[in-house]
């Protein structure tokens, strides 16, 4: 009937992609939540900002021009399966996840077209924990407070503010595709392992740690403990003493490092509490958070010490190495 | 005199990579408390889109910025220009934002008053007056969603939190923790003496002041009946 197909009715009835199986922590994420820390609401975002910068610019979605075009899915662990219900194209970047389409595995790291009916599939990972699905012009989700990054403990983003669900639709506007695919090369994709060395900044408290401590903080390896989620990695290792037991409650920023009583530090990544009392030692650099984010129990994890105007160089360094970087066709 | 005493108290540490933040006072106090939310102003005209987010706190201001448009150097020396404006502002009058809860202080709604007046030795309605009498400042938000930390309690009702924390504290319920009292915005874990229930919504992303209060603001509570209570919307929990 004709009705059906007039725009309107379309309009009401977004589709995209039928969740057929959740897998394990499916979320939608966008570049993150900002300007509201002082409601007491958190960041989100990608933990893993290169590659949701890949993902995107793999499909040409417009990062920062347009933060509204590029949410996609963060894939945490694995085991998501959809149904695409539209003809769109698609990237995978992030850690090595089994990825098929239509049960013939597929590379990560370049674009496909997908076809309404195809089945995108995502195994379990050996190595890393989160990868991102992109998809042509972003996945069409309302901003909740100017973001559509999903915060589970606040009720915030994504769909309903939770993880995804089985049965639910992700919805995505139509794209008829034009067959011209990009890779990004080899040589130019991030490393996934199972240990990271995290550049920091010493900050906050860290006049209230002895030289003693700091050397042991800066000089020990540890291991990334069984309680890690997007809020902050718990590690274990040598204990490091403050001098001082708690502080007044205060903002902690994105990769600050907590020295709770246990001495087992804490590094804090997008989906942290605003504000807290334990005292910090320094923080760790955004690019090197990417990578702590990808890593799972066991995992070995040391601290170097960076100045500040190391970090802003590294940051402004690497954003130009991103931006000098070319995609490759590919078919 | 007193300006430059300020001047040697106010600290900006480095915090991260692109934030520092501002050490007001070792302390809390009502005057800590109006500088920050003075300085608070002064920071969001100055650097406005530079900013991407600040979060004050008991003592402190968190300033995260954009380092695409301005590097930790420039940052800090214009943040030091601004800061002796703060001072010099010191004896401006600062427009004080009250902001009335009501709350309904009842045995039913409010589990752990018996106990803060036996400790006490006062009666229930001395807790309630002691509690609802006071202005308290807002000092900071945290923890959760629209969680204001108010303070300070009177001496005479506070009260450590409790050994065990419930599993479930009902959307309103007003605590308090020693010196610091707070409604809850939402149902969720804690461990606040729970003295009443609030029916004013505390966080409310579909409203347009999200939350009632911010930090600097003044809060007083205002005790209302259970039948209030109801019509304002509130709910009373089967149990607390």
């Amino acid at each position: 009937m004709k009705k059906i197909n007039s725009p309107q009715n379309k309009s009401l009835i977004k589709l995209g992609f039928l969740v057929k199986k959740p897998g394990m922590l499916s979320l939608i994420q966008d570049a993150g939540r900002f300007g509201t820390n002082n409601l007491g609401l958190t960041n989100g975002g990608p933990v893993d900002m290169p590659a949701f910068y890949w993902a995107n610019r793999l499909l040409g979605n417009h990062l920062l021009t347009n933060k509204a075009n590029s949410s996609v899915i963060e894939i945490s662990l694995g085991g998501l399966v959809l149904i695409a219900q539209y003809d769109s194209q698609i990237a995978v970047t992030g850690a090595p996840f089994p990825l098929t389409i239509n049960g013939q595995v597929k590379e990560l790291w370049r674009s496909y077209s997908i076809k309404a009916g195809d089945i995108i599939a995502f195994g379990f990972a050996n190595i890393g924990v989160r990868c991102y699905l992109a998809i042509k012009g972003g996945f069409d989700i309302p901003l909740s407070f100017g973001s559509t990054s999903t915060v589970c403990r606040e009720h915030l983003g994504g769909l309903s503010g939770n993880k995804l669900q089985a049965n639910e639709i992700v919805p995505y506007n139509e794209i008829k595709s034009d067959n011209n695919q990009l890779m990004l090369a080899e040589k130019d994709r991030p490393n996934y392992s199972n240990e990271a060395i995290l550049r920091t900044v010493s900050s906050y408290q860290q006049h209230h740690f002895s030289s003693a401590q700091q050397d042991l903080f800066y000089s020990s390896k540890y291991n990334v403990s069984k309680h890690y989620d997007r809020m902050g990695y718990r590690l274990n290792g040598p204990t490091i003493k403050a001098g001082i037991n708690g502080i007044l409650s205060e903002g902690i920023c994105h990769g600050a490092i907590q020295i709770p009583n246990d001495g087992q530090p804490i590094v804090l990544l997008n989906d942290r509490q605003t504000i807290g009392g334990y005292p910090k030692i320094g923080a760790v650099i955004a690019l090197d958070t990417a990578k702590l984010g990808q890593l799972s129990r066991g995992a070995k994890v040391s601290f170097t010490k960076i100045s500040i105007d190391e970090a802003q160089q590294l940051f402004h360094s690497h954003n130009e190495l991103l931006s000098q970087t070319e995609l490759i066709p590919c078919d | 005199m007193t300006n430059s005493l300020i001047l040697t108290d106010i600290k900006i540490n480095l915090a991260g990579e692109n934030a520092v933040i501002i050490y007001f006072s070792e302390q809390v106090s009502p005057e800590t408390c109006r500088q920050i939310k003075q300085a608070q102003q002064l920071i969001k005209n100055h650097f406005s889109d530079k900013i991407i987010d600040l979060v004050p706190s008991y003592a402190s201001i968190l300033i995260v910025y954009d380092q695409l448009k301005i590097n930790h150097h420039q940052l800090q020396h214009q943040l030091k220009t601004l800061l002796a404006n703060l001072i010099a502002d010191k004896n401006s009058q600062d427009k004080k934002t009250l902001v009335q809860l009501p709350v309904y202080y009842s045995i039913e709604s409010g589990p752990d008053l018996i106990r803060i007046a036996s400790q006490s030795n006062i009666s229930v309605n001395q807790v309630i007056e002691c509690h609802s009498q006071q202005e308290y400042q807002v000092y900071a938000i945290g923890f959760a969603p629209g969680f204001a930390y108010l303070g300070e309690v009177n001496l005479q009702i506070a009260t450590p939190r409790l050994t065990t924390p419930r599993l479930k504290v009902p959307k309103g319920a007003v605590g308090i923790a020693d010196k610091q009292t707070a409604v809850y915005p939402s149902e969720s874990p804690g461990g606040w003496n729970i003295i009443g229930l609030c029916p004013t919504d505390m966080f409310n992303a579909n409203s347009a002041a999200v939350t009632p209060v911010q930090v600097g603001d003044t809060v007083k509570f205002n005790a209302i009946s259970k039948q209030e209570f109801l019509s304002l919307g509130g709910c009373l929990p089967s149990k607390i």
